[in-house]
């Protein structure tokens, strides 16, 4: 009990940085449902084209040399800015030619139309990149390798030192920029509260003035670039992407986005850190917990549908989103 | 007069006039019938490996199930295809009856599935796990498996319990599969349709990551590697693990679940699931009860993934967590949007066309480009998720109700099951007054 106390802070640290990921990546779930009542399948795969933009962005610096001359700042932004330039494109896209024909149709219609890009996507980065690189399994070039190393200080007797990786700090860094950006975009700039009437009642927004297809529009651009961001970041911390990180991330975003409140920025925010958080525990306790009976890591997915499941029955508006009434 | 005049003679010529209509519209639809069936059998024997000579085959099958000719015609040239050139053409090159067994597996699961997205309404993107819950329960104890946990089985049956336990074990996965719909549904019932359709993809990757790693503590499920080898049913000591027989148990499982799709389809229960697919505040009002219906749905559904998974597993001879990925389950939504939610015969259709492109066009495309020296990266038997995005999206877009679209019947109630229940605490005519 003593040894499992004693790597909790760490567990803490790691749950953190994967939590800060699920939240910038369930803020794009969120906005789209909030705008359009529907759950964007396809978020998960723009998050992965903006690990694959990213990796290629870095491998061109790398080719250029540039990556050991350019301060790491210039290069993690130039990274970042490409990833968010193509994957707020990619959305934009994927709005206008499999969603927009949809407006107005029954609910599972978009949504299957939606599973269907998913799985596009998924298979056109494994054939690009596959023609490209040879391999759809990469190995991105390292940005920030470096690891902020606290302590070590006496605790309860023996040494407690904490290491954090620069690339997990990184992280948590351009995250808390991108949410405090976001929410005040959404709440005080004039596009902002068009999409918030969006968002509100879509007719009544339109009566009012508000262009609603180009609202709808923006809401996936801002959504894919806070995506292809969280991917790029992805890339940078763990180094190795493939086709695939984006369908498991996504479905652990979309988690974080329902246990915050769906529709609400501040929820997905304290849903994705929250789900990490206890993501981390589950995986580093579930072992010591059953005597070593069920091995921790390879039920690390499973929590997170766990938490669904709970939060869906016992509060289904999630932690910070009201109660809304069925229409009829 | 003239009327009177008008009417005799038409009510004289009508019957002869009539008569003949009849007949060339019968006799075009038999000559054709008759035609079709003897030119696709033809093909078929002729070039047996062919993928265009099934295709052809299933084809006039199809044409058959339109063909305005006498109903027992259509079942003795439809039985003659089925039953007599496709296993014949088995004999001649096995590929066939394996191929066709695929084939009968997506056909039975897609009308599971379509019972519950097409009827019922619930989006199921895991349907795929009850399909695994059946393999399992059937390969654990048809295999050496059992042997490494159960003191029993290692005693008496080490290399599992012999042909007759498929038998046994057909109405245990159903079962099985059932439960596990059930406990699946018990909690997502009050979920509104996207985020049941997240929370049953959770659910299929749980199974998966379950059945990846019930290899410890306790050796259940063989962990990755999965199950091998698994035996084959006997029937009446004659060995059916062969595809030409087995071909036959398929068979058998494709037209039982077709003909009970069509009951059900048309029983109070599909009334009521379609009613609550369409509104399901409204069907609730009319005293639909919601939970039980859609519960219903589920287990149903999934029993029939569940007996499927079984003869996967005998036609495999092995099976891992891999075999049950997302993938399936996307692919199996692809058949029955392609073919028309909620068309048995659209859905039908939708899975073989989709069974045939994946196990046979594509390859042999795959082949060809081989042949002609192209790059593995053009290999087109990859592209399956592609395609099955690429079906999604175009028939959402363009076609939403499918090649084969539902049709809607309009039936009197009253006449299906005589007089209407009257409902406890009162009458209908007390409401009136």
């Amino acid at each position: 009990m003593e040894e499992g106390l004693r790597i909790l802070p760490q567990i803490l640290i790691s749950g953190l940085v994967i939590g800060f990921l699920y939240a910038v990546v369930a803020l794009g779930y969120t906005m789209v449902y909030g705008v359009l009542e529907f759950i964007n399948f396809a978020h998960s795969e723009i998050f992965m084209f903006g690990a694959f933009i990213g990796f290629e962005v870095l491998m061109f610096l790398q080719k250029t040399s540039l990556l050991t001359t350019l301060p790491m700042v210039i290069s993690l932004i130039l990274t970042m800015l490409a990833a968010m330039i193509f994957s707020g494109a990619l959305g934009w896209t994927v709005e206008r030619l499999a969603y927009r024909p949809l407006r107005g149709a029954p609910r599972l219609v978009p949504l299957i139309s939606a599973i269907g890009v998913s799985f596009f996507l998924q298979d056109a980065a494994r054939i690009i990149w596959e023609a490209l690189r040879g391999n759809w399994q990469l190995a991105v070039p390292p940005l920030y390798t470096g690891v902020l190393t606290m302590g070590p200080w006496q605790v309860a007797g023996a040494p407690l030192q904490l290491q954090v990786p620069y690339g997990a700090i990184v992280i948590m860094v351009s995250g808390l920029i991108m949410m405090f950006s976001l929410i005040w975009f959404v709440n005080k700039t004039k596009v902002g509260k068009a999409m918030r009437a969006v968002a509100q009642d879509r007719s009544t927004a339109a009566l009012m003035g508000v262009n609603v297809d180009r609202i709808i529009s923006t809401t996936f651009v801002i959504g894919g670039a806070l995506g292809g961001a969280a991917g790029s970041l992805f890339a940078i911390r763990y180094t190795s992407i493939t086709p695939y990180i984006g369908f498991i991330l996504g479905v652990k975003a979309f988690t974080a986005a329902v246990f915050g409140g769906i529709g609400n920025l501040a929820g997905a925010v304290i849903g994705g850190l929250l789900l990490g958080i206890f993501e981390a525990l589950g995986t580093a306790y579930l072992g010591p917990l059953t005597h070593g009976a069920l091995k921790g890591p390879e039920y690390k997915d499973i929590f997170a549908f766990l938490i669904l499941i709970l939060v869906l029955v016992f509060k289904p508006a999630g932690l910070l989103g009201r109660t809304v009434g069925e229409k009829v | 007069m003239n009327a009177i005049k008008k009417g005799l003679k038409s009510a004289l010529s009508w019957p002869a006039h009539r008569f003949a209509q009849l007949l060339t519209a019968e006799r075009t639809a038999l000559v054709t019938a008759l035609l079709v069936t003897v030119l696709a059998s033809a093909y078929q024997v002729a070039a047996p490996a062919s993928g265009l000579a099934i295709l052809c085959t299933l084809g006039a099958a199809l044409a058959l199930s339109y063909a305005g000719i006498k109903p027992w015609l259509r079942v003795v040239l439809m039985t003659f295809l089925l039953l007599g050139v496709l296993p014949y053409a088995g004999t001649l090159n096995p590929g066939v009856s394996s191929l066709m067994i695929q084939m009968f597996i997506y056909i039975a699961l897609a009308l599971g599935l379509n019972l519950v997205v097409g009827f019922a309404g619930l989006l199921d993107l895991g349907y795929i796990a009850f399909f695994a819950g059946g393999a399992y329960v059937y390969s654990i104890f048809a295999s050496s498996q059992a042997a490494k946990f159960l003191p029993w089985f290692a005693a008496n049956a080490p290399q599992g319990l012999g042909g007759w336990w498929f038998w046994a074990a057909l109405p245990l996965a159903l079962l099985v599969a059932a439960f596990m719909g059930i406990a699946l549904g018990l909690p997502v019932m009050r979920m509104r349709g996207d985020y049941l359709a997240i929370v049953t993809l959770g659910f299929g990757e749980v199974i998966q990551v379950i059945a990846r790693n019930l290899d410890t503590p306790i050796n259940i499920t063989g962990g990755a590697p999965g199950i091998a080898p698994i035996q084959a049913p006997t029937l009446f000591g004659m060995d059916m693990g062969q595809p030409t027989s087995l071909y036959y148990i398929g068979l058998v499982f494709v037209v039982l679940t077709a003909i009970a799709m069509y009951r059900i389809e048309h029983s109070r229960v599909g009334r009521a699931l379609a009613a609550m697919r369409e509104d399901d505040i409204a069907a609730r009002a009319m005293g639909v009860p919601l939970v039980k219906m859609k519960l219903l749905a589920f287990a149903t559904g999934a029993s029939f993934s569940g007996g499927m998974g079984m003869l996967f597993a005998v036609k495999q001879h092995f099976i891992n967590p891999d075999t049950f990925g997302f993938m399936e389950s996307i692919g199996i939504l692809a058949m029955i949007i392609l073919g028309g939610l909620g068309s048995i015969r659209g859905v039908i259709v939708g899975a073989a066309a989709v069974t045939l492109l994946r196990f046979q066009f594509l390859p042999d495309l795959s082949a060809l480009s081989a042949n002609w020296g192209l790059p593995s990266a053009i290999d087109l038997t990859k592209y399956q998720p592609l395609i099955f995005g690429l079906i999604l999206i175009v028939m959402m877009i363009y076609r939403q109700d499918g090649l084969i679209p539902a049709t809607r019947r309009k039936e009197n109630i009253a006449a299906l099951e005589g007089p209407l229940p009257v409902p406890a605490g009162g009458t209908g005519t007390s409401v009136a007054k």
